[in-house]
């Protein structure tokens, strides 16, 4: 069993978000980075409980970025991968990066192909399904819990009021949610071991840029809130109705 | 007691960060999480019962903390020392007895038995201590000799095959769970001499002191030899003279010095936090003067010892630290620990003596951090000997 997980690099969720020349790029100026949460909790962890059910299962990792996604990568390292490539590429377009990971996964030849089910910074949710087309495999998005039973994969989705479980033959491309596994903190031996690793750098193979961000925008900011007294209901009542307009 | 979300963030204001490798960082997150996700919701009730939480032991052996700088081959991290003391530092920023137990079972009892055990030892001893199997404990003090352990009197004799050791040590973490202890005794040569007691040999008892108002998550008691009859081959045969507690006192002061320096940024960062929130006259208590001058003097305290313990570090790494400079950095922290602790408890008014917030917690527990492993008194006279050449000792 050969898996590959996509691994992104995402601001931590403390950071603060601002924006440079002209509202186009994500200001990175003192930025702590994380591995996508998505990625790491779901798609790395279960990936990585897979390999220790059968230590026989090969476990690579994969990331789309620029030599500062190094750190990130040595941690999924030390949480339980085997060997990491970094296509050295700063594209942001989800399909020059879907072809990318595309290319790197077919020439390993994996059984499994995990993603998160989104990033926490700009939320695209489209790799997944990118990649599971441009290979041609089938593809099974927001999986909670991931199984293999006779060498095919059974997968539980959440949909809406409720579950639904799916079966699928291998080569398959998932994208994990919560549910699928529990955080996991790297230990000292697993980041001493990821020292020695194999950490491959590739160039991006020719693929189309598609989109491009014209600008970002904060959301506006929130208004103050307005106390009313305890013994005063009529005054919330014409505010809820004559400036909130919500009644 | 409902257990606050722990959103703890280090304050770094001379980018001290660019002085680490990206591994020391990794090893510095893997630790915080782990305080956040395991010790920050328990340790207030621990503390408040006086009850040692036994559970993390197992835990902090499974995360690497025990022994860090021991070789892998023994069951250790074969990490460097700044490694190792930004563990202290994360560790005691949850809690000074969390630090404590790993400092104790890294640097005073694996270490000497690495620095001055055989291979047999090292061999039976250190795997089990440092997977959190065994858990170990140190026995220097006594009752009536502290800070002047040449006048200990716990002695060993002689007796063919084995030893007789007998005496009382006091004051010792993690004395009353340990399997483990490393006893230092005068021999009949009127040398001091290491020997690893198990527990089970009969007439060692290890009862627990009880009544502490500091580290009360930590478990301390006495260790009791009454006629212990200890195996030749449990001797540390490496060592002889005061030298050999000394060292191994030296590597626990330097975990201190970076791990009270944890205790003081968890107090920093909820008093900036709280100083934020709080409202009185109608602003928040950041914005007045008083506060702001704690505030401030708290950060340049906190990132003047950030860059001693890392220089101390680098020194420890290249092996050219004296322990003089261990002993300063150790009081340095300490200090400006305590102080900055105080004044973040006053920051916080009366909710700065409540359990909910850990600044009093800590506050207290830097008490015995302030007086163990060389009274603030003795590490100034340790300077002030080696800066004059004087003894003031006696």
């Amino acid at each position: 069993m050969k898996i590959l997980v996509c691994i992104s690099k995402t601001p931590d969720t403390t950071a603060k978000i601002a924006f440079s020349d002209n509202n186009t790029k994500f200001a990175e100026a003192g930025v702590q980075w994380i591995i996508n949460p998505y990625d790491e909790w779901y798609a790395l962890v279960r990936a990585i409980e897979l390999k220790e059910a059968d230590p026989s299962t090969v476990l690579h990792l994969v990331n789309v970025g620029g030599a500062d996604s190094e750190p990130i990568i040595r941690k999924a390292l030390a949480l339980g991968g085997d060997e990491a490539i970094r296509v050295n590429s700063d594209n942001a377009d989800s399909f020059n990066i879907a072809s990318q990971i595309a290319a790197i996964a077919k020439d390993g030849a994996y059984d499994l192909i995990f993603t998160g089910k989104e990033t926490i910074d700009y939320n695209g949710s489209s790799i997944g399904g990118m990649v599971a087309e441009l290979l041609d495999l089938p593809y099974i998005s927001h999986a909670v819990k991931f199984d293999l039973e006779g060498g095919k994969a059974v997968v539980v989705r959440e949909i809406e009021g409720g579950e639904e479980t799916d079966k699928a033959a291998l080569p398959l491309v998932v994208s994990c949610q919560k549910g699928m596994a529990e955080q996991r903190i790297p230990n000292m031996k697993g980041i001493m071991g990821a020292r020695t690793k194999p950490l491959k750098v590739t160039e991006p193979v020719a693929a189309e840029t598609l989109t491009a961000v014209a600008s970002f925008d904060l959301p506006p900011a929130k208004a103050g809130v307005k106390l009313v007294p305890a013994d005063n209901p009529e005054e919330l009542v014409r505010l809820l109705h004559e400036e909130a307009r919500v009644i | 007691m409902a257990a606050k979300t722990d959103n703890f963030q280090s304050p770094d204001y001379f980018n001290v960060d660019e002085l680490l490798t990206e591994e020391h960082k990794l090893i510095r997150e893997s630790v915080r999480n782990y305080v956040k996700k395991e010790i920050s919701p328990i340790i207030e009730e621990y503390a408040q019962k006086a009850e040692f939480p036994q559970q993390i032991v197992k835990q902090l052996g499974d995360l690497g903390c025990f022994g860090p700088t021991v070789p892998e081959q023994y069951g250790g991290g074969g990490l460097d020392y700044i490694a190792y003391g930004l563990m202290m530092q994360e560790l005691e920023r949850g809690d000074s007895g969390v630090r404590s137990t790993a400092s104790v079972q890294g640097s005073l009892v694996m270490f000497p038995i690495y620095q001055y055990g055989n291979e047999e030892q090292r061999n039976k001893y250190l795997p089990k201590l440092a997977s959190g199997e065994w858990l170990g404990c140190f026995g220097l003090t006594e009752p009536n000799h502290g800070s002047d352990p040449s006048s200990m009197l716990t002695n060993i004799k002689d007796a063919g095959d084995h030893v007789i050791l007998n005496g009382a040590k006091m004051w010792i973490s993690n004395a009353p769970f340990a399997q483990v202890a490393v006893v230092w005794a005068r021999n009949e040569n009127d040398e001091i001499q290491g020997v690893i007691v198990e527990r089970g040999m009969e007439g060692f008892t290890t009862p627990t002191t009880h009544g502490k108002w500091s580290l009360r998550a930590s478990a301390t008691g006495e260790l009791v030899f009454d006629n212990v009859k200890v195996p030749k081959e449990n001797i540390l045969p490496n060592v002889k003279g005061l030298k050999g507690p000394l060292g191994c006192l030296t590597k626990a002061r330097y975990g201190i010095a970076w791990g009270a320096i944890g205790a003081a940024m968890d107090c920093y960062h909820i008093a900036l936090e709280y100083s934020k929130e709080r409202i009185q006259f109608g602003r928040p208590i950041g914005g007045f003067q008083l506060q702001q001058k704690k505030l401030a003097e708290m950060v340049t305290e906190i990132t003047k010892a950030q860059l001693l313990n890392w220089r101390l570090g680098v020194l420890m790494n290249e092996g050219k630290v004296t322990p003089q400079q261990v002993s300063m950095a150790k009081r340095n922290a300490c200090e400006v620990a305590t102080n900055i602790c105080r004044d973040a408890r006053q920051m916080l008014g009366g909710m700065g003596i409540t359990g909910e917030y850990p600044v009093m917690r800590h506050m207290m527990n830097l008490e015995s951090v302030i007086t163990y492993e060389g009274t603030h008194d003795i590490h100034l006279l340790i300077t002030g000997m080696d800066v004059t050449g004087l003894n003031a000792f006696k």
